[in-house]
Formats: structure tokens, sequence, C-alpha cells
């Protein structure tokens, strides 16, 4: 690395995915493995880890590596991420479950010399290869840890993403319809012209996934949504979460795992960059397959 | 208040720490007093030039002072021609500089790929920034003045003072730009935003305190040079008002200047009324800064 101090973050390599994919690919005819490596604990070397095959994936993760630097955070990691669901992410902090999660909506690329390899597809369309990353952000929305509402009105809020994409339809009737779906609307329909910074944290978050949701998304990526808020404010959002997977593909990374054995169906573990272990959730958690995946759980690790 | 029991004594008395609270407490009011009086140094010497300024230079502020043309006779001399002069380069620098500077802060700091490239043009900006003024004077002689042949006028003295402050503009700019939380810019760009609605939506109004902050800081240098614009030839002498910008012209910090290099006293008192107007100015222009400000913070909501 020829400049050692990163100076924070920065957006300016948007533009250079083309040369990100090139390598990607030319690492990946370079460097084929032939096998896996047969690490201890490691449970099935060679494919992706224990569970019956998805039918129709929603998401596909092919072979995906990451690196921030020289610095590999993700390792091969294949799995299929099933339609209206919702799929935990669990893990040690820098175990790379935030990451690809950020990967799966090319977040990723607003971190200068980042790498990834590999192939994500959404319903079987590559979302590297020949898409648009604004397109794909769009079909892929985020909810962050931190409740990060626009420093704007409530109404503006959830309507801002819409605008921008070009919405035609009547915005105050999709306003509503979002914030009722983030269950946030009884709350907040006497203060639409409010400041956003006026709600609690708990609605805060609510809000900001009532402003992801009026992108229309097909699937709603979260990143550690709850780590901010009270148990009360948490529980509204679980239940929130579970009423979205009725129309939205859901994939949450938590560090709560009475969190992910309440609101998941599928749960993925990760550990140093490796997804170690994926499987329904209920099974996961009562009959883990790998040691390590056991540990984790019952905490005697992490 | 109850004594504290002899047992819960004992235990903060720890035999392997040597407090010393009275020594430490000592030694940070010394430090404190320093401060204060390195404080007071810049303050006195302030007051001392303020009240002399005044004491000499109110007895000729009025208003035939206000609306007179210079003149060799101390009685008759006034200041409207520079003070018109002064406004005109400061609103001409302002619409030449002002655009620019903030484009090129928002290109550096949103778009522009970090590299080599990247860090040479930042490293000459902030050089830039450090290049003493009567450098640009000479610039702006051989280049406006001459090559252009725009003469002694407005425009030649605008554009070199535009240039002048181009560089704090600039990093001002940025500066204000990179303040904006981060978490901001990743949800705006999670809703599909593209970069430029990133920016003109969210990174912008949130940037425009500090952005004008920035610009009438750097204003009111421009409005207190004289170097450049003596080194241009603006006269010293002007009995009339510009008319339109290939006018030439006089500002205040010149006619300032030259009444002070006159050997009669009455010139010196002339020329610390004109000090005295030109404070109250730059006085006026910090407090429009302060009020537009506030006023930004307020509505940014809207």
């Amino acid at each position: 690395m020829p400049d050692a101090p990163n100076p924070g973050p920065s957006f300016g390599d948007l533009g250079t995915e083309e040369a990100i994919r090139e390598e990607a690919e030319n690492l990946q005819n370079a460097e084929k493995e032939p096998e896996h490596l047969s690490e201890q604990g490691r449970p099935t070397p060679g494919g992706p880890p224990d569970r019956t095959a998805t039918p129709n994936p929603k998401i596909q993760v092919q072979d995906v590596s990451f690196w921030y630097g020289a610095k590999q955070v993700l390792k091969d990691i294949t799995m299929d991420v099933p339609p209206n669901q919702v799929t935990a992410f669990i893990g040690p902090s820098g175990c790379g479950k935030s990451t690809l999660l950020r990967c799966l909506n090319r977040m990723n690329e607003l971190i200068p010399e980042s790498r990834l390899t590999g192939h994500i597809l959404i319903d079987g369309q590559d979302i590297y290869e020949g898409a648009d990353p604004v397109m794909v952000r769009r079909r892929i929305g985020m909810v962050f840890q931190k409740p990060n509402p626009f420093p704007k009105s409530i109404y503006q809020n959830v309507a801002w993403g819409a605008k921008i994409n070009g919405f035609k339809g009547n915005m105050d009737e999709h306003v509503e319809h979002c914030l009722r779906q983030a269950a946030l609307w009884d709350e907040v329909k006497d203060r639409l012209k409010e400041q956003a910074y006026s709600l609690s944290g708990g609605q805060q978050q609510r809000l900001c996934i009532a402003r992801t949701l009026a992108v229309k998304p097909d699937v709603v990526l979260m990143d550690e949504p709850a780590s901010a808020l009270d148990p009360i404010a948490t529980a509204k959002l679980e239940e929130t979460i579970l009423d979205l997977k009725k129309v939205y593909t859901i994939i949450i990374v938590t560090h709560n795992m009475q969190q992910a054995s309440r609101i998941s169906d599928e749960t993925a573990f990760f550990y140093l960059g490796e997804l170690v272990e994926l499987n329904k959730t209920v099974e996961l958690f009562t009959r883990p397959k790998n040691p390590r995946t056991e540990d984790y759980i019952t905490g005697r690790f992490g | 208040m109850a004594a504290p029991a002899p047992a819960a004594a004992a235990a903060f008395d720890l035999p392997e720490f040597d407090e010393r609270v009275g020594a430490r407490k000592r030694t940070g009011l010394v430090l404190a007093t320093l401060l204060f009086l390195s404080t007071l140094v810049g303050v006195l010497v302030l007051l001392t030039l303020m009240v002399d300024v005044f004491v000499k230079g109110l007895p000729w502020l009025d208003g035939q002072f206000l609306n007179s043309y210079p003149s060799r006779l101390p009685i008759r001399a006034g200041i409207k021609s520079a003070i018109v002069g002064s406004l005109w380069t400061m609103g001409l620098t302002a619409v030449l500089a002002v655009p620019i500077g903030i484009a090129s802060a928002v290109f550096l700091e949103e778009y522009a790929p970090r590299g080599w490239f990247f860090r040479l043009i930042q490293t000459n900006i902030a050089n830039l920034a450090g290049v003493p003024s009567v450098l640009y004077g000479i610039l702006g002689l051989a280049v406006f003045v001459r090559f252009f042949g725009l003469g002694r006028s407005l425009m030649a003295g605008s554009i070199t003072m535009a240039l002048l402050i181009l560089p704090v503009l600039i990093i001002s700019t940025q500066e204000a730009l990179r303040a904006v939380p981060s978490g901001l810019r990743e949800s705006a760009y999670a809703l599909g935003a593209t970069r430029w609605q990133v920016v003109w939506s969210h990174l912008l109004p949130v940037a425009a305190p500090g952005i004008l902050t920035g610009v009438i800081l750097s204003l009111s240098r421009a409005i207190g040079e004289t170097a450049p614009l003596i080194m241009i030839g603006a006269a010293s002498f002007v009995a009339f008002l510009p008319e339109s910008v290939m006018d030439s012209f006089t500002v205040m910090p010149i006619q300032i200047f030259n009444w002070t290099a006159r050997p009669q006293i009455e010139f010196q008192g002339l020329a610390a009324a004109a000090i005295v107007v030109l404070m109250v100015l730059l006085f006026a222009m910090n407090l429009s800064a302060i009020l537009l400000r506030n006023y930004f913070e307020r509505h940014r909501a809207r």
C-alpha cells in the first residue's frame, strides 16, 4: 500500500468498479484452488456448509472473497439466501459478517483499496458483472447500525429516496404506506413535518426502515439494527421485521443470539472470514454440527 | 456529611501511590495563569490599537468624510471612492471565486479518485494558500493587466483577488464536506442515489454553514489585502466612482496606506477614520456570516 494511513471513508472510487471486476476475474482464473484446505473444524471442505439446497434462492453468493488492502476479510463464501425469509448472520466481531452484508448491495465499493472476487447473484442476475451499483442499491436496501435519518423532516426522509428514483405515484399515500409497513405511522402521522431527529432512537430506526422501503427494494439488509436500541424498541423492531418478511427478503447481522433465534428462519455462523455453518435457525441453535458453532452459541468464546 | 469510616479511609490510603495532590494542583494553576496571560497579550494589543485608531479617527469621521473623494486638502478629503471600490472588488471577487471554489472542493472531495495525482493537487492547493499575496499581485500584473489587456481595472483586481482566496476557499469547503457524517452519505447511497443526488440533497445543505464561514473568512481577507492591488496598480487617487468593471479603482486599504505615508498630521487622522470604516465593514460582514449560518442551521430541515 503506498498510503498507509487511510484518510477516512472516501467515496472516490465508485468509478473503478470496472477495474475491480477485471481484477476479480483475473484473480479467479489465476488462482483457482483445486481443493479447499481441510482445516480443523471445517465441516464440509469443498462446498457450501450443510444445508439442504434452496430451490429458488433469492441471493446466491458464489466463492466470494474480499480484501481491505492486503487483508483478506472474506474467504470463499458460498451460500444461498431463500426468498421471503429472515436470514441471520452471526459471529464474533471481525468475522466478516458485516462486510459480506455490504458486498450484497455494493456498499463495499465506497471503501477505497478494497477488492472482491467471486459472484453475487440476485434472482439469478449478477449484481457486479454488467450491473449498475445505483440500480443494485435501489433493489437491495440497507438499514444501518446507528439510526441515521437525514436532517430533514420525517416526511422528507421517506419521500426523498422515492423522489430521486423517479417515483411517479401519489407521494403522500406512498409515504403513509411505507410508514405503516415500518409500524411507525400511528406514532408520527400528526408530526410529519417535524425534524426526524425529534424522534426517539427506536422510532428513528423504524423511520430508516420506512425510508428504505420507499424505494421498493426486494431485499432489505440490516446491519445490527437494534444494537443502539433499548429492549422495548428492540422488541418493536423485531415485530416489524417479522411483518416485513412477508414481502421482503431480509438479512440481518446481529450480535444478539436470542434475537437471531427469535426472528430468523435461517442462521449463518461466520468465523475469521469463513462461513462455518448455515442451517435452519432451530437446527443451528439446537444441534450445531460444527464444534466452533457450538462453542460460539454456548458462549464458550467470542 | 458523615465522617468517613476509618476502614474506608484506609482503603484510599495506597502506599504505592504518592498522590501529591497539592503539587499537581499548583502546577495546574501556574499553567492556567500562563494561558490567561497569553490571551491577555493579544487582547491588550488589539484594545490599544482600537482605542488609538478611534481617538485619532473619530473627529474626522462624518458624513462629509464618507461622501467625498480624496483631496490634497485634508478638510475636503473623503473615502467615498475607496468604499465603493472595495465593495465592487468584494462583490466581483465573490462572484468569481465562490462558485469555482465550491465546485472544485466538491470535485476533489467527492469525485476525484484518490491517488498520486489527487495528492499532488491537494498539496499544491495547501501550498498556494501560503503564498505571499504580493506574488499574486505580480501574477495579476503580468497576466491580467498586461497579457489579457484588462488594464488597471476592477476586473483585473478582482480576478487577482479571486485567485488569492481560492485556495483558502477550497480547503475550507473541503473541511466542511468532510465534516458531514459518513452515515449520511452511506444511507443516501444505499437508497440508490447517484453521486450528484447525494451531493446536492445532503452534502451541500449540511455543509452549507461551514462553507459559508469559509466564504466570509476568505472574503474578509480579500477586503483587507493591499499588496496585490498595489502591484496591479490600483490607483490611490480616484476622484470618481467606477461605472463598469473595466474602470480604474481604489480600495480602502490602499487609501489608508496612502494617507499614512503623508507627513501632515491631519492625514494620520483621515487614515484612522478610514480604518474605523474598514473595521466596521469587516464586522458587518462577519456578523452577516453568523446570522446566515444560524439561518441555515435552523432551516436545513425543510
